[in-house]
């Protein structure tokens, strides 16, 4: 098929006037948590740094910033345990329902974040009987971060050479031991991606955090909607939602850097649902 | 921990090798011998963890959604009803809800196809190797940034005196302001890549020699693009559709963000879980999106499409 000139052009115009759509709004988020006028309006008639030592100095953004960081290490560290040993068992033993796990694998981010978080709130609160709290939060996070940990060690799994191991445990080296001197050391980059981006997921999640979080807490996300709708602090909330943008792209681009794998991970669930096949 | 399955002939049997730190460790030397017993102890920890939180809390959901909520004390009653199942189906209130969420998921669905495919072609197809990888990522790195950040800049984008109306006001364009179609124009900016991505995945599969075949037999650009192309990203395009169709069923943040007082489907799910307290209810509501979804799966699965996910 031989485009005439003017079609290129035309179809290279759209492209970047996609891409201005797609990064205009989060620009201006950026922009107007310099903005002097409170309401956003458009063009900024001056910048100033107001918002900024505000948002520092408030309370409640503190402590929803140490409950964000608490909650991503938290629910990170037991996802890449748990991917860990699930990407193992999948990748190299065959077993009766094998099929079934995998597809238990992508049901947490295969399913709309309103079906997860109603479905875990009546969990724990109608069935079981649990105060909601942070750790309720956690174990939510957990479940769709372990997804993000499995994909990127089970493909790091599939490249890896078994022979390796295999060497290992001739030569007289235990379970445990191979594990460590052997496989880990294989696995620790796509580990350190995996955990980047579980991170980054968890940091920046609203959806099942507020079916999930008990009353009186809350993360960053959820300090945003807290304060959305009060004009006063609309301000404020512009500051926090950019450090929220910085928080949750700098790990991905380091994850990005650190291992291949991860770059077919950045397309989230769209990849995640990939692996249904 | 789990090794040479592949092989179970590679395990030094009970005896076989000398093998100072298997014989001091016993348990290691226990899974040592039995690949079984690996795998259980690999399996047991996370496997639970998903049926416990996934499968259990989904059953749970169907089960709340026949009980009923003791009007008198507030808590969830263990009577079993299908009222709340009935009230959602046949109440107006409800079907005018889950019609006008159906008209959002199909509208955005709908732009996102229309934006999708010219920008994806370019870049599969016009532009060049490098331009082609650095394209991808910035489609890519976007869908990083939160969720709730992105439905926020487009309260700001849509604000009173804000960009949109900046922008539109010389060319004699209204913003719309929190509305339907802020919603709309919103959930479409937000599931964008979602399309970009499988269609770009599927003009990229398209060989170059059968577009060159197309035009050397005399076809002009738009029907090579009609009868040659299009037919090969029907499945890729289904995909997209699954991803911007089923996650703006399920959206109410965005709904309360930019919508005003538009009313979705989740709207109703959140307000019945927090202000009005009635989890069954809730749950009767949200089976609402479930079942559409599965409906929309199983009518496009004969295309081929869920292979192209």
């Amino acid at each position: 098929m031989r485009l005439s000139r003017s079609a290129k052009t035309i179809l290279g115009i759209m492209t970047a006037l996609v891409l201005l759509f797609i990064y205009a709004p989060l620009l201006l988020v950026v922009v107007n948590s310099f903005n002097a006028d409170r309401t956003f309006g458009w063009p900024p008639k001056g910048f100033t740094l107001e918002w900024w030592g505000r948002a520092f100095d408030s309370e409640g953004v503190r402590e929803a910033l140490v409950n964000s960081l608490w909650v991503a290490v938290v629910s990170t560290v037991i996802s890449l345990i748990l991917g860990t040993m699930l990407a193992m068992a999948l990748q190299r033993y065959k077993f009766f329902g094998r099929d079934v796990v995998n597809l238990l694998v992508i049901l947490p981010i295969a399913l709309p974040g309103i079906v997860t978080g109603i479905a875990l709130n009546n969990m724990f609160t109608t069935i079981l009987g649990v105060s909601l709290s942070m750790w309720t939060v956690i174990i939510a996070h957990a479940t769709f971060c372990m997804v993000t940990v499995f994909n990127n060690v089970i493909a790091r799994l599939r490249r890896m050479n078994g022979r390796l191991e295999e060497a290992s445990a001739d030569l007289g080296a235990g379970v445990f031991t191979t594990f460590r001197l052997v496989t880990f050391p294989q696995l620790r980059s796509a580990l350190l991606a995996g955990g980047l981006l579980a991170f980054a997921l968890s940091f920046d999640e609203i959806i099942v955090t507020t079916f999930t979080i008990g009353a009186g807490d809350t993360t960053l996300p959820i300090w945003i909607l807290q304060n959305l709708f009060r004009p006063n602090q609309a301000p404020v909330v512009n500051v926090v939602a950019v450090v929220l943008i910085v928080v949750s792209i700098v790990p991905i681009w380091l994850a990005q850097r650190l291992s291949a794998d991860s770059v077919g991970i950045s397309a989230g669930r769209a990849r995640a649902r990939a692996a249904v096949k | 921990m789990a090794l040479q399955i592949s092989q179970p002939g590679a395990d030094p049997g009970p005896g076989n090798a000398p093998v100072p730190r298997a014989k001091r460790n016993s348990f290691s030397a226990l899974l040592n011998r039995s690949p079984n017993i690996r795998l259980a102890g690999l399996l047991a920890a996370p496997a639970g963890w998903l049926v416990l939180v996934c499968i259990a809390a989904l059953a749970a959901l169907l089960i709340t959604a026949l009980w009923t909520v003791d009007t008198f004390t507030g808590k969830v009653s263990q009577t079993w009803t299908v009222d709340n199942i009935l009230q959602v189906v046949t109440d107006p209130v409800y079907q005018t809800i889950t019609l006008r969420t159906i008209w959002i998921a199909l509208a955005v669905t709908l732009i996102d196809v229309v934006i999708a495919i010219p920008i994806s072609f370019f870049i599969a197809k016009v532009a060049t190797a490098r331009w082609q990888k650095l394209l991808v990522v910035a489609v890519l790195m976007p869908l990083w940034a939160s969720y709730l950040v992105k439905a926020y800049a487009w309260r700001n984008v849509l604000a009173e005196g804000g960009l949109l109306e900046w922008l539109g006001t010389p060319v004699g364009l209204n913003s719309p302001g929190y509305s339907e179609s802020a919603v709309i124009l919103t959930l479409a900016y937000i599931w964008l890549p979602y399309m970009i991505l499988p269609i770009h995945a599927g003009f990229e599969k398209v060989p170059d020699s059968l577009l060159e075949a197309s035009s050397d037999l005399g076809a002009k650009p738009w029907n090579t693009m009609r009868l040659v192309m299009l037919p090969i990203l029907v499945p890729s395009i289904i995909a997209g559709t699954i991803f911007t169709f089923s996650l703006s069923l399920g959206d109410y943040i965005t709904a309360q963000i930019v919508g005003g007082t538009t009313q979705m489907l989740g709207t109703v799910v959140y307000a019945n879980v927090g202000a009005a307290n009635n989890l069954p209810f809730a749950s009767a509501v949200s089976l609402i999106p479930i079942v559409i979804i599965m409906i929309y799966l199983f009518v496009v699965r004969r295309t081929g499409a869920l292979n192209n996910l």
